[in-house]
Protein backbone atom coordinates (compact mmCIF):
# COMPACT_ATOMS: atom_id res chain seq x y z
CA UNK A 1 0.00 0.00 0.00
CA UNK A 2 1.15 3.49 -1.14
CA UNK A 3 2.48 5.00 1.91
CA UNK A 4 0.04 8.18 2.25
CA UNK A 5 -3.00 6.89 0.50
CA UNK A 6 -6.54 8.76 1.48
CA UNK A 7 -9.39 6.49 1.63
CA UNK A 8 -12.95 8.11 2.72
CA UNK A 9 -15.49 7.00 3.99
CA UNK A 10 -18.78 8.79 2.81
CA UNK A 11 -22.49 7.52 2.17
CA UNK A 12 -25.00 10.38 1.86
CA UNK A 13 -28.12 9.41 4.34
CA UNK A 14 -26.81 9.60 8.28
CA UNK A 15 -26.83 6.47 10.07
CA UNK A 16 -26.02 3.75 7.37
CA UNK A 17 -22.45 2.97 9.73
CA UNK A 18 -19.66 5.69 8.04
CA UNK A 19 -18.24 5.48 11.63
CA UNK A 20 -18.59 1.64 11.78
CA UNK A 21 -16.63 1.01 8.69
CA UNK A 22 -13.90 4.08 8.93
CA UNK A 23 -13.12 3.06 12.86
CA UNK A 24 -12.85 -0.87 12.03
CA UNK A 25 -10.71 -0.37 9.07
CA UNK A 26 -8.63 2.27 10.97
CA UNK A 27 -8.41 -0.71 13.27
CA UNK A 28 -7.02 -3.35 10.97
CA UNK A 29 -4.34 -1.09 9.36
CA UNK A 30 -3.33 -0.06 12.86
CA UNK A 31 -3.29 -3.83 14.06
CA UNK A 32 -1.04 -4.52 10.90
CA UNK A 33 1.11 -2.28 12.89
CA UNK A 34 1.22 0.12 10.11
CA UNK A 35 1.11 3.99 9.96
CA UNK A 36 -2.35 4.85 9.79
CA UNK A 37 -4.47 8.51 11.16
CA UNK A 38 -8.32 8.77 11.24
CA UNK A 39 -9.68 11.79 10.44
CA UNK A 40 -12.66 12.31 11.91
CA UNK A 41 -14.74 15.12 9.72
CA UNK A 42 -17.71 14.58 11.00
CA UNK A 43 -17.49 17.50 12.89
CA UNK A 44 -21.41 18.53 14.11
CA UNK A 45 -21.15 15.37 15.94
CA UNK A 46 -17.65 13.47 15.66
CA UNK A 47 -17.70 10.76 17.87
CA UNK A 48 -15.02 8.18 16.10
CA UNK A 49 -13.32 9.31 19.37
CA UNK A 50 -15.61 7.37 21.59
CA UNK A 51 -13.40 3.72 20.28
CA UNK A 52 -10.17 4.77 21.01
CA UNK A 53 -8.35 6.33 24.04
CA UNK A 54 -5.38 8.59 22.95
CA UNK A 55 -3.64 11.28 24.27
CA UNK A 56 -3.97 14.40 22.91
CA UNK A 57 -0.90 15.88 21.19
CA UNK A 58 -1.83 18.67 18.96
CA UNK A 59 -4.99 21.02 19.74
CA UNK A 60 -5.95 23.99 17.08
CA UNK A 61 -8.55 26.42 17.42
CA UNK A 62 -10.49 27.35 13.92
CA UNK A 63 -10.87 30.77 13.64
CA UNK A 64 -12.89 33.01 11.67
CA UNK A 65 -12.14 37.03 10.91
CA UNK A 66 -15.26 39.10 11.58
CA UNK A 67 -15.72 42.37 11.13
CA UNK A 68 -15.57 44.61 14.61
CA UNK A 69 -17.07 48.38 14.13
CA UNK A 70 -15.07 51.26 15.10
CA UNK A 71 -18.76 53.42 16.20
CA UNK A 72 -16.45 56.79 16.64
CA UNK A 73 -15.52 56.22 13.04
CA UNK A 74 -18.70 55.12 11.18
CA UNK A 75 -20.87 57.76 9.86
CA UNK A 76 -23.74 55.02 9.34
CA UNK A 77 -23.82 54.99 5.68
CA UNK A 78 -24.97 51.73 5.48
CA UNK A 79 -22.83 51.04 2.88
CA UNK A 80 -21.19 47.60 4.77
CA UNK A 81 -24.86 46.36 5.58
CA UNK A 82 -25.62 46.94 1.50
CA UNK A 83 -22.99 44.63 1.14
CA UNK A 84 -22.80 41.60 3.45
CA UNK A 85 -24.65 38.93 2.11
CA UNK A 86 -25.68 36.91 4.75
CA UNK A 87 -27.78 39.85 7.21
CA UNK A 88 -24.91 39.70 9.80
CA UNK A 89 -25.11 43.62 10.00
CA UNK A 90 -27.78 45.16 11.50
CA UNK A 91 -28.10 49.56 11.17
CA UNK A 92 -30.69 51.93 12.24
CA UNK A 93 -29.57 55.27 11.00
CA UNK A 94 -31.39 57.62 12.66
CA UNK A 95 -30.90 55.94 16.12
CA UNK A 96 -26.65 55.89 15.60
CA UNK A 97 -27.43 51.88 16.10
CA UNK A 98 -25.05 49.52 14.42
CA UNK A 99 -24.20 46.12 15.01
CA UNK A 100 -22.46 42.75 13.58
CA UNK A 101 -24.30 39.46 14.04
CA UNK A 102 -20.93 37.28 14.04
CA UNK A 103 -23.60 33.91 14.08
CA UNK A 104 -24.47 35.09 10.86
CA UNK A 105 -20.78 36.47 9.36
CA UNK A 106 -18.77 34.19 6.63
CA UNK A 107 -16.03 35.77 7.42
CA UNK A 108 -16.07 37.35 3.94
CA UNK A 109 -14.67 40.76 4.52
CA UNK A 110 -16.94 42.52 1.89
CA UNK A 111 -18.00 44.72 4.64
CA UNK A 112 -14.46 46.09 5.18
CA UNK A 113 -14.02 46.54 0.96
CA UNK A 114 -17.61 48.22 1.28
CA UNK A 115 -16.35 50.93 4.27
CA UNK A 116 -14.94 54.64 3.59
CA UNK A 117 -14.38 55.55 6.26
CA UNK A 118 -11.41 52.83 7.73
CA UNK A 119 -14.76 52.29 10.56
CA UNK A 120 -14.31 48.24 10.57
CA UNK A 121 -11.22 45.74 11.43
CA UNK A 122 -11.09 42.53 11.76
CA UNK A 123 -10.99 40.09 15.38
CA UNK A 124 -11.01 36.46 15.50
CA UNK A 125 -13.86 34.16 16.57
CA UNK A 126 -13.52 30.71 17.22
CA UNK A 127 -15.64 28.08 15.38
CA UNK A 128 -14.51 25.48 15.80
CA UNK A 129 -11.04 22.89 16.94
CA UNK A 130 -8.85 20.34 15.66
CA UNK A 131 -7.79 17.79 18.50
CA UNK A 132 -5.05 14.81 17.61
CA UNK A 133 -4.26 11.90 19.81
CA UNK A 134 -1.73 9.40 19.77
CA UNK A 135 -3.76 6.29 19.68
CA UNK A 136 -0.75 4.02 19.40
CA UNK A 137 3.12 4.42 17.99
CA UNK A 138 2.39 4.77 15.06
CA UNK A 139 -1.51 5.63 15.10
CA UNK A 140 -3.35 9.05 15.12
CA UNK A 141 -6.59 10.36 15.54
CA UNK A 142 -7.28 13.63 14.29
CA UNK A 143 -11.21 15.31 15.28
CA UNK A 144 -12.98 18.03 13.60
CA UNK A 145 -15.17 18.94 16.08
CA UNK A 146 -17.31 22.87 14.73
CA UNK A 147 -18.73 25.13 17.37
CA UNK A 148 -22.58 25.21 18.26
CA UNK A 149 -24.48 27.87 16.17
CA UNK A 150 -21.80 28.11 13.56
CA UNK A 151 -23.15 27.79 10.40
CA UNK A 152 -20.80 25.58 8.53
CA UNK A 153 -17.92 23.32 9.40
CA UNK A 154 -15.91 23.45 6.28
CA UNK A 155 -13.61 25.76 7.42
CA UNK A 156 -13.23 23.03 10.67
CA UNK A 157 -12.95 20.26 8.13
CA UNK A 158 -10.34 21.70 6.00
CA UNK A 159 -7.68 22.27 8.82
CA UNK A 160 -8.13 19.17 10.18
CA UNK A 161 -7.07 17.41 6.71
CA UNK A 162 -4.26 19.47 6.82
CA UNK A 163 -3.53 19.08 10.13
CA UNK A 164 -1.45 15.67 9.31
CA UNK A 165 2.39 15.94 10.36
CA UNK A 166 3.49 12.42 9.12
CA UNK A 167 2.85 10.93 5.67
CA UNK A 168 0.51 8.06 7.12
CA UNK A 169 -2.34 6.28 5.26
CA UNK A 170 -5.03 8.55 5.88
CA UNK A 171 -9.03 7.54 6.66
CA UNK A 172 -11.46 9.96 5.97
CA UNK A 173 -14.78 9.68 8.37
CA UNK A 174 -16.88 12.40 5.97
CA UNK A 175 -20.14 13.63 7.20
CA UNK A 176 -23.05 12.73 5.83
CA UNK A 177 -25.27 14.41 2.96
CA UNK A 178 -23.59 15.87 -0.30
CA UNK A 179 -23.13 19.57 0.36
CA UNK A 180 -20.06 21.20 0.75
CA UNK A 181 -18.51 19.82 4.08
CA UNK A 182 -18.99 15.82 2.29
CA UNK A 183 -17.13 17.59 -0.45
CA UNK A 184 -14.18 18.82 1.32
CA UNK A 185 -14.10 15.58 3.24
CA UNK A 186 -13.44 13.80 0.28
CA UNK A 187 -11.60 16.18 -2.29
CA UNK A 188 -8.31 15.21 -2.00
CA UNK A 189 -9.29 11.56 -1.43
CA UNK A 190 -7.66 8.71 -3.40
CA UNK A 191 -10.83 6.51 -2.83
CA UNK A 192 -14.43 6.91 -1.63
CA UNK A 193 -16.39 3.94 0.23
CA UNK A 194 -19.93 4.72 0.37
CA UNK A 195 -21.95 3.09 3.35
CA UNK A 196 -25.61 2.76 2.38
CA UNK A 197 -28.34 0.21 3.66
CA UNK A 198 -30.52 -2.01 1.74
CA UNK A 199 -33.76 0.71 2.26
CA UNK A 200 -35.32 3.58 -0.24
CA UNK A 201 -33.68 6.37 1.53
CA UNK A 202 -30.59 4.57 1.65
CA UNK A 203 -30.82 4.30 -2.37
CA UNK A 204 -31.95 7.31 -2.56
CA UNK A 205 -28.85 8.96 -1.01
CA UNK A 206 -26.20 6.61 -2.20
CA UNK A 207 -27.52 8.20 -5.69
CA UNK A 208 -26.61 11.39 -5.01
CA UNK A 209 -23.31 10.72 -3.26
CA UNK A 210 -22.41 8.58 -6.44
CA UNK A 211 -23.70 11.48 -8.92
CA UNK A 212 -21.32 13.77 -6.50
CA UNK A 213 -18.57 11.67 -6.82
CA UNK A 214 -19.06 11.22 -10.66
CA UNK A 215 -19.06 15.17 -11.02
CA UNK A 216 -15.46 15.29 -9.17
CA UNK A 217 -13.75 11.94 -11.05
CA UNK A 218 -13.12 9.88 -8.25
CA UNK A 219 -12.68 6.62 -7.54
CA UNK A 220 -15.47 4.94 -4.87
CA UNK A 221 -17.41 0.91 -4.40
CA UNK A 222 -19.77 0.84 -2.00
CA UNK A 223 -20.41 -1.41 1.52
CA UNK A 224 -23.82 -2.49 2.59
CA UNK A 225 -24.67 -2.11 5.72
CA UNK A 226 -27.73 -4.26 7.55
CA UNK A 227 -28.42 -6.36 5.03
CA UNK A 228 -31.33 -8.78 5.89
CA UNK A 229 -32.28 -9.73 2.79
CA UNK A 230 -31.26 -7.87 -0.62
CA UNK A 231 -32.20 -4.80 -1.88
CA UNK A 232 -33.35 -5.67 -5.41
CA UNK A 233 -33.94 -2.41 -6.39
CA UNK A 234 -30.55 -1.22 -4.99
CA UNK A 235 -28.64 -4.10 -7.09
CA UNK A 236 -29.90 -3.38 -9.79
CA UNK A 237 -28.90 0.10 -9.54
CA UNK A 238 -25.28 -0.79 -8.81
CA UNK A 239 -25.16 -3.48 -11.65
CA UNK A 240 -26.49 -1.01 -14.19
CA UNK A 241 -24.19 1.76 -13.06
CA UNK A 242 -21.12 -0.99 -12.81
CA UNK A 243 -20.30 0.40 -9.71
CA UNK A 244 -18.44 -2.67 -7.30
CA UNK A 245 -20.09 -3.49 -3.82
CA UNK A 246 -16.95 -3.89 -2.14
CA UNK A 247 -18.65 -5.84 1.12
CA UNK A 248 -22.05 -6.90 2.86
CA UNK A 249 -22.86 -6.46 6.78
CA UNK A 250 -25.17 -8.52 7.98
CA UNK A 251 -27.69 -7.17 10.34
CA UNK A 252 -26.37 -8.44 13.28
CA UNK A 253 -27.40 -7.52 16.79
CA UNK A 254 -24.09 -8.66 17.87
CA UNK A 255 -22.77 -5.74 15.98
CA UNK A 256 -24.81 -3.30 18.05
CA UNK A 257 -24.44 -5.06 21.08
CA UNK A 258 -20.65 -4.27 20.66
CA UNK A 259 -20.83 -0.87 19.20
CA UNK A 260 -23.37 0.27 21.54
CA UNK A 261 -20.63 -0.39 24.18
CA UNK A 262 -18.02 1.54 22.05
CA UNK A 263 -16.47 -1.23 21.24
CA UNK A 264 -14.80 -2.45 17.70
CA UNK A 265 -16.30 -5.47 15.82
CA UNK A 266 -12.89 -6.44 14.18
CA UNK A 267 -11.91 -6.72 17.55
CA UNK A 268 -14.39 -8.09 19.62
CA UNK A 269 -16.36 -10.76 16.64
CA UNK A 270 -13.57 -12.20 15.05
CA UNK A 271 -16.06 -13.16 12.07
CA UNK A 272 -15.83 -9.27 11.33
CA UNK A 273 -11.89 -8.60 11.46
CA UNK A 274 -11.97 -10.96 8.58
CA UNK A 275 -14.41 -8.46 6.74
CA UNK A 276 -12.51 -5.32 6.89
CA UNK A 277 -9.03 -7.39 6.05
CA UNK A 278 -10.99 -8.57 3.34
CA UNK A 279 -12.69 -4.67 2.63
CA UNK A 280 -9.24 -3.24 2.87
CA UNK A 281 -7.58 -5.84 0.33
CA UNK A 282 -10.53 -4.92 -1.88
CA UNK A 283 -9.91 -1.43 -1.92
CA UNK A 284 -6.01 -1.28 -2.30
CA UNK A 285 -6.99 -3.57 -4.97
CA UNK A 286 -9.19 -0.79 -6.84
CA UNK A 287 -6.70 2.05 -6.08
CA UNK A 288 -3.71 0.11 -7.98
CA UNK A 289 -5.98 -0.69 -10.88
CA UNK B 1 -46.24 54.16 19.80
CA UNK B 2 -45.85 51.95 17.20
CA UNK B 3 -46.62 48.07 17.03
CA UNK B 4 -45.44 45.53 14.93
CA UNK B 5 -48.00 42.00 15.08
CA UNK B 6 -46.43 38.91 13.17
CA UNK B 7 -49.42 37.75 10.83
CA UNK B 8 -50.57 35.08 8.74
CA UNK B 9 -52.65 37.32 5.96
CA UNK B 10 -53.32 40.85 5.90
CA UNK B 11 -56.34 41.30 7.09
CA UNK B 12 -57.06 41.84 10.38
CA UNK B 13 -59.33 38.91 10.81
CA UNK B 14 -55.79 36.75 10.08
CA UNK B 15 -54.07 34.64 12.86
CA UNK B 16 -51.21 35.76 14.54
CA UNK B 17 -48.01 34.25 12.55
CA UNK B 18 -46.22 32.22 15.25
CA UNK B 19 -42.96 32.89 14.01
CA UNK B 20 -41.11 36.21 13.95
CA UNK B 21 -38.34 36.54 11.19
CA UNK B 22 -40.14 34.16 9.05
CA UNK B 23 -43.77 35.00 9.31
CA UNK B 24 -45.86 36.19 5.87
CA UNK B 25 -46.51 39.84 7.44
CA UNK B 26 -45.81 42.89 9.39
CA UNK B 27 -48.71 44.23 10.30
CA UNK B 28 -47.48 47.72 11.63
CA UNK B 29 -50.03 49.06 13.95
CA UNK B 30 -50.11 53.37 15.57
CA UNK B 31 -52.16 53.51 19.05
CA UNK B 32 -52.08 56.98 18.55
CA UNK B 33 -53.63 57.50 14.85
CA UNK B 34 -55.11 54.25 14.99
CA UNK B 35 -53.67 53.26 11.29
CA UNK B 36 -53.33 49.65 10.12
CA UNK B 37 -50.00 49.09 7.83
CA UNK B 38 -49.49 45.83 6.29
CA UNK B 39 -45.71 44.91 5.42
CA UNK B 40 -45.04 41.31 3.36
CA UNK B 41 -42.33 39.59 4.80
CA UNK B 42 -39.06 39.59 2.49
CA UNK B 43 -36.84 37.78 4.71
CA UNK B 44 -39.60 34.54 4.45
CA UNK B 45 -37.98 32.41 2.10
CA UNK B 46 -34.54 33.73 2.91
CA UNK B 47 -31.86 31.03 3.82
CA UNK B 48 -30.39 32.25 6.68
CA UNK B 49 -30.50 35.27 9.12
CA UNK B 50 -34.38 35.97 8.70
CA UNK B 51 -34.69 37.16 12.04
CA UNK B 52 -32.24 40.63 12.20
CA UNK B 53 -33.25 41.09 8.87
CA UNK B 54 -37.22 41.00 10.15
CA UNK B 55 -35.66 43.61 13.25
CA UNK B 56 -33.72 46.19 10.15
CA UNK B 57 -37.26 46.23 8.66
CA UNK B 58 -39.01 47.27 12.30
CA UNK B 59 -36.78 49.07 13.70
CA UNK B 60 -36.24 51.52 10.54
CA UNK B 61 -39.80 52.08 11.06
CA UNK B 62 -39.64 52.93 14.34
CA UNK B 63 -41.47 50.42 15.97
CA UNK B 64 -41.57 50.30 20.11
CA UNK B 65 -43.64 47.00 20.37
CA UNK B 66 -43.69 43.36 18.56
CA UNK B 67 -46.39 41.12 19.44
CA UNK B 68 -45.01 37.11 17.98
CA UNK B 69 -45.55 34.03 18.78
CA UNK B 70 -41.54 33.52 19.62
CA UNK B 71 -38.53 35.32 19.48
CA UNK B 72 -34.88 33.63 18.85
CA UNK B 73 -31.92 33.56 20.12
CA UNK B 74 -29.89 36.00 17.90
CA UNK B 75 -33.07 38.43 17.93
CA UNK B 76 -33.59 38.55 21.36
CA UNK B 77 -30.28 40.71 22.48
CA UNK B 78 -30.90 42.82 19.14
CA UNK B 79 -34.48 43.96 20.24
CA UNK B 80 -32.98 44.28 23.89
CA UNK B 81 -30.04 46.68 22.94
CA UNK B 82 -32.95 48.48 20.56
CA UNK B 83 -35.25 48.49 23.25
CA UNK B 84 -38.22 47.40 21.87
CA UNK B 85 -40.63 44.84 23.86
CA UNK B 86 -41.34 41.74 22.79
CA UNK B 87 -44.34 40.18 23.74
CA UNK B 88 -45.40 36.45 23.48
CA UNK B 89 -48.74 35.22 22.62
CA UNK B 90 -48.25 31.25 22.54
CA UNK B 91 -50.40 28.35 22.93
CA UNK B 92 -53.60 30.33 21.93
CA UNK B 93 -54.59 31.38 18.30
CA UNK B 94 -55.56 34.72 18.40
CA UNK B 95 -55.86 37.23 14.84
CA UNK B 96 -54.89 40.27 14.52
CA UNK B 97 -57.74 42.08 15.57
CA UNK B 98 -58.22 40.82 18.88
CA UNK B 99 -54.45 41.81 19.52
CA UNK B 100 -55.29 45.54 18.02
CA UNK B 101 -58.01 45.44 20.65
CA UNK B 102 -56.42 44.79 23.84
CA UNK B 103 -53.63 47.11 22.96
CA UNK B 104 -56.32 49.84 22.91
CA UNK B 105 -57.45 48.39 26.18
Amino acid sequence: MNKNVKIAVAGGKGGTGKTLVATNLFYVIKEEGKEVELIDCDAEEPNAGLFFNGNLIYHSDVMLKVPEINTSLCVYCGKCKEYCNYNAILMIGFSKYIKVIEELCHGCGACSIACDYSAITKKNRKIGEVNQYQVQDKALLTEARMQVGVYSPVNTVKTALKQNPHPYVQIIDAPPGTSCPFIHSVVHADYVVLVTEPTPFGLSDLKQSIETLKGMKKFYGVVINRVDEPNQEMMQYLQKENIKVLAQIPFDRDIATVYAQGGLIAQHLSAYKKVFTGLLDLIIQEICK
Amino acid sequence: MKVAITSTGNTLESDVDQRFGRCTYFVIYDTESKSVEYIPNPNKQISEGAGPASVQILAERGVNKIVSGDFGLKVKPLLDSLKVQMIVIKHTQKTVSEIIESLDH
